[in-house]
């Protein structure tokens, strides 16, 4: 026996739990404009502190400051309210009707609408995302009908995917939205790789990874960064820093790199900070990241900081591990009244056309809504064919599972 | 006795192994102060502390491969990986660490590890909350597969796990968790508290790996079956009044295979029905060897009734799920023949 020290483990833990009051002043935040903006082609070296910080536009007033703002004109930010207003109504509906029994399971995205819906109109037609389940923004900002998503939530007749896959899995390679997988993670290198075929091809496209805070923690996460340091590929490495994985605190996936970004640090990635509930900002920023990808410069890592407001899913209820006022605790705000605001702010919006909006936007989700019920819900209505169950597990199918499905009669 | 559903079961198992041995760990994602998404750790973190159960980093790889090394130390880690169908990652730590480490150290180093996952569909969950990958494991030397079909079970063959000195791959029929399930997904959802095996002792006791159990003597077929298939098979029995000896396996590696051969030697005809899919599952490995075995006994031939040969679907789940329907009709071929 030496007499070395006694060793003990550290175990991380959220600051506040259930019957606490939550507290996030530990979580510097910087004042709106004040995080430089550098050139597209600057050394990585050079911005390793835009790590550690958040890049804001959107201050307290309303008002877009900074060298950030100005990367969207007032129509198109009146268009970027519209969409998060769809999917916050989306949401809602679709959370209604799992309750009501028309579907087995949904995932809103209620407090990070920015992130997806910003970021979609930072690419172009042909560029690819590999999102997680909690980007549909990147759809409905991308003009994707969605009834089509009602049909995919309700596996009914006219379900794209044929009820082969869970609610809210959805595909599009012409909206440029890649299958979601149900595995973690897998989908971040793979973006990688769909970006390196567009360089190998001398193409002009770009790719869009997405991750949550939590999944960062795989090992794909990893790979992903190693690939595209090495090849310098075509890529936009987003990270949503939601600050919850189910009931894990972000910190047990963080460790003690300090922030998201920083893990792009030691791969020699540009890694910027974002607020994510800052529509302004996460557009300025991802076009930032964009362009470095389209001028092939190479990849950058962006972690867009912000809160993920509702359950995990529908399986989950986080009043057991977070304190219920947590996210009206938050310092960044809503990404809807924050916009909403700042459209107030500079003379084109106002109050009554807002709610008239809202009125409209629920007309809208509505009639979908109802035009995909009559097709069906999961449980009443037209439904996929069982032989939909038997197609599309090869190209053609092979003997034994024609086999199969003779000998289950149809 | 107590009565417990199968996930407090489960749960009593850890905190009787917790209790009577410190060397006992448990960790994975969502495990520490939430409880597990399934409660199977709840209350084990507030009474053992954060260095005992905690929450891991969602890197399966990484929760496999750091069990390894607390067991090579000494430890005896229960791991926890959220569902079955996210043990792809770590797969490698599994079949060419954990699964080795006594081979190919002479027993210099071993690996006591047990990997809890919860396996098989019937909640909706699609092709990423549904698999059964038994039959990924069963054919790795030097792993050990259970898959439990009821609480009391359940509960012996945890402990007799987390206490085996070899790694332990514990699949947990999620369908099984709150209630018994045969299969008629139509009919109202049964709970543990009237089923005779839902009375669970409070203390310490095992089910020891590699026995088989009868659980519906017959003399006109044996069905081999093991978890949420116990159910399906036993029911599927009684309606179509086919006297099948329905036989839980409870563990597939060691295999019992001297109850199912007295089990076929009297019947002359085995049906074996497993969720996971048909080609190269467990249910190949069983015909053969009741073939080898049985051959000059059998007045039929062994036939396997399985999960088809897709990924496991979200609105057909019934149409895939080998229920009674499928069962009964494969019973009464068998006796027709
Ligand atoms: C490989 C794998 N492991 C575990 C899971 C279970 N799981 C689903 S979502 C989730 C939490 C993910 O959290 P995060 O990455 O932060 O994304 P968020 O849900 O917050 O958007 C977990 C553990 C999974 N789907 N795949
Ligand atoms: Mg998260």
């Amino acid at each position: 026996m030496t007499d070395g020290q006694r060793l003990s483990l550290h175990v991380p833990e959220p600051e506040v739990r259930p019957g606490g009051k939550p507290d996030f002043s530990n979580v510097p935040i910087p004042k709106a404009g004040s995080v430089r903006r550098p050139e597209v082609d600057v050394d990585p070296k050079e911005i390793r502190d835009l790590a550690y910080s958040i890049i804001r536009v959107l201050d307290r007033e309303g008002e877009a400051v900074g060298p950030w703002a100005g990367s969207l004109t007032d129509e198109e930010l009146m268009e970027g309210l519209k969409h998060m207003m769809l999917l916050r109504v989306f949401d809602s509906r679709m959370l209604m009707a799992q309750r009501q029994g028309k579907t087995s399971f949904y995932m809103q995205h209620l407090g990070e609408e920015a992130v997806s819906c910003a970021f979609r109109k930072a690419l172009l037609p042909g560029d690819m995302n590999f999102p997680t389940y909690r980007q549909a923004g990147l759809l409905i900002a991308g003009g994707y009908p969605m009834v089509e998503m009602m049909n995919q939530i309700y596996s009914n007749d006219a379900d794209p995917l044929k009820g082969r896959q869970l609610p809210i899995m959805y595909s599009s390679k012409e909206f440029g939205f890649f299958t979601i997988s149900g595995n973690l993670a897998t989908q971040y290198v793979q973006a990688v790789g769909w970006a390196m075929a567009s360089a190998i091809k001398n193409d002009t496209k770009i790719a869009a990874a997405w991750i949550g805070d939590g999944s960062t923690a795989e090992s794909d996460f990893h790979s992903a960064l190693v690939f595209a340091s090495t090849y310098r590929a075509p890529v936009v490495l987003n990270v949503v820093n939601n600050q919850w994985a189910i009931s894990t605190f972000q910190g047990v996936a963080r460790g003690g790199s300090g922030t998201f970004a920083a893990r792009g640090l030691g791969y020699g990635l540009p890694s910027l900070r974002v607020d994510g509930n800052d529509y302004l900002a996460v557009h300025a920023v991802a076009k930032w990241a964009a362009e470095r990808a389209r001028r092939n410069i190479g990849p950058t890592l962006v972690e867009y900081v912000t809160y993920r407001v509702g359950a995990h899913s529908t399986s989950d209820d986080p009043s057991a591990y977070r304190p219920k006022e947590e996210s009206e605790a938050w310092p960044l705000g809503d990404p809807v009244i924050r916009l909403k605001n700042h459209l107030i702010r500079i003379g084109t919006w106002s109050e009554e056309r807002h709610r008239q909006m809202e009125a409209e936007i629920r007309d809208t989700v509505v009639a979908a809504q109802k035009e995909a019920e009559r097709h069906g819900t999961l449980h009443s209505g037209g439904r996929p064919s069982m032989r939909d169950m038997f197609e599309g597990v090869y190209a053609e199918m092979p003997p034994h599972l024609k086999r199969q499905r003779q000998q289950a009669g149809v | 006795m107590p009565r417990m559903t199968m996930i407090e079961a489960i749960r009593s198992a850890m905190d009787v192994s917790m209790e009577r041995d410190d060397n006992v760990v448990v960790f994975g994602e969502d495990v520490g102060y939430f409880g597990g998404v399934f409660r199977g750790t709840q209350g084990l973190q507030q009474k053992y502390g954060k260095t005992r159960c905690f929450d891991a980093p969602i890197n399966e790889s990484g929760i496999v491969g750091v069990a390894i090394g607390m067991a090579a130390y000494g430890l005896k880690p229960c791991v926890e990986i959220q569902f079955a169908d996210y043990m792809y990652p770590a797969y490698d730590q599994l079949t060419q660490e954990a699964a080795r480490l006594r081979y190919r150290s002479n027993g210099d180093f071993t690996c006591g590890i047990t990997v809890r996952m919860p396996t098989g569909g019937g909640i909706f969950g699609g092709q990423t909350h549904s698999q059964s990958p038994e039959a990924l494991f069963t054919h790795v030397c030097g792993l050990q597969v259970v898959v439990p079909s009821n609480p009391y079970d359940a509960k012996g063959l945890l402990i007799a796990s987390i206490e085996n000195p070899d790694p332990v791959i514990f699949l947990e029929p999620k369908r099984l968790y709150n209630g018994p399930f045969d299969g008629h997904h139509d009919r109202p959802v049964t709970s543990w508290a009237g089923h005779p095996l839902g009375e669970v002792p409070a203390e310490h006791y095992v089910v020891p790996l590699g026995k088989a159990v009868v659980r519906r003597p017959g003399s006109a077929v044996t069905v081999l079956a093991y978890g949420t298939m116990v159910h399906v098979a036993e029911a599927t029995a009684e309606e179509t009044g086919i006297d099948a000896e329905v036989i839980d396996l409870r563990t597939l590696m060691p295999l019992d295979l001297d109850t199912i051969v007295t089990s076929v030697k009297k019947t002359g005809r085995c049906l074996v029905v497993h969720e996971a899919t048909l080609t190269s599952g467990f249910g190949a490995e069983l015909a053969a060897l009741v073939q080898e075995h049985c051959f000059y006994n059998l007045e039929a031939p062994v036939t396997r009734v399985a999960g088809w040969d897709t990924p496991y679907p979200h609105a057909q789940e019934w149409d895939y799920f080998p229920g009674p329907a499928r069962v009964g009709r494969a019973l009464r071929d068998m006796m027709e023949a």
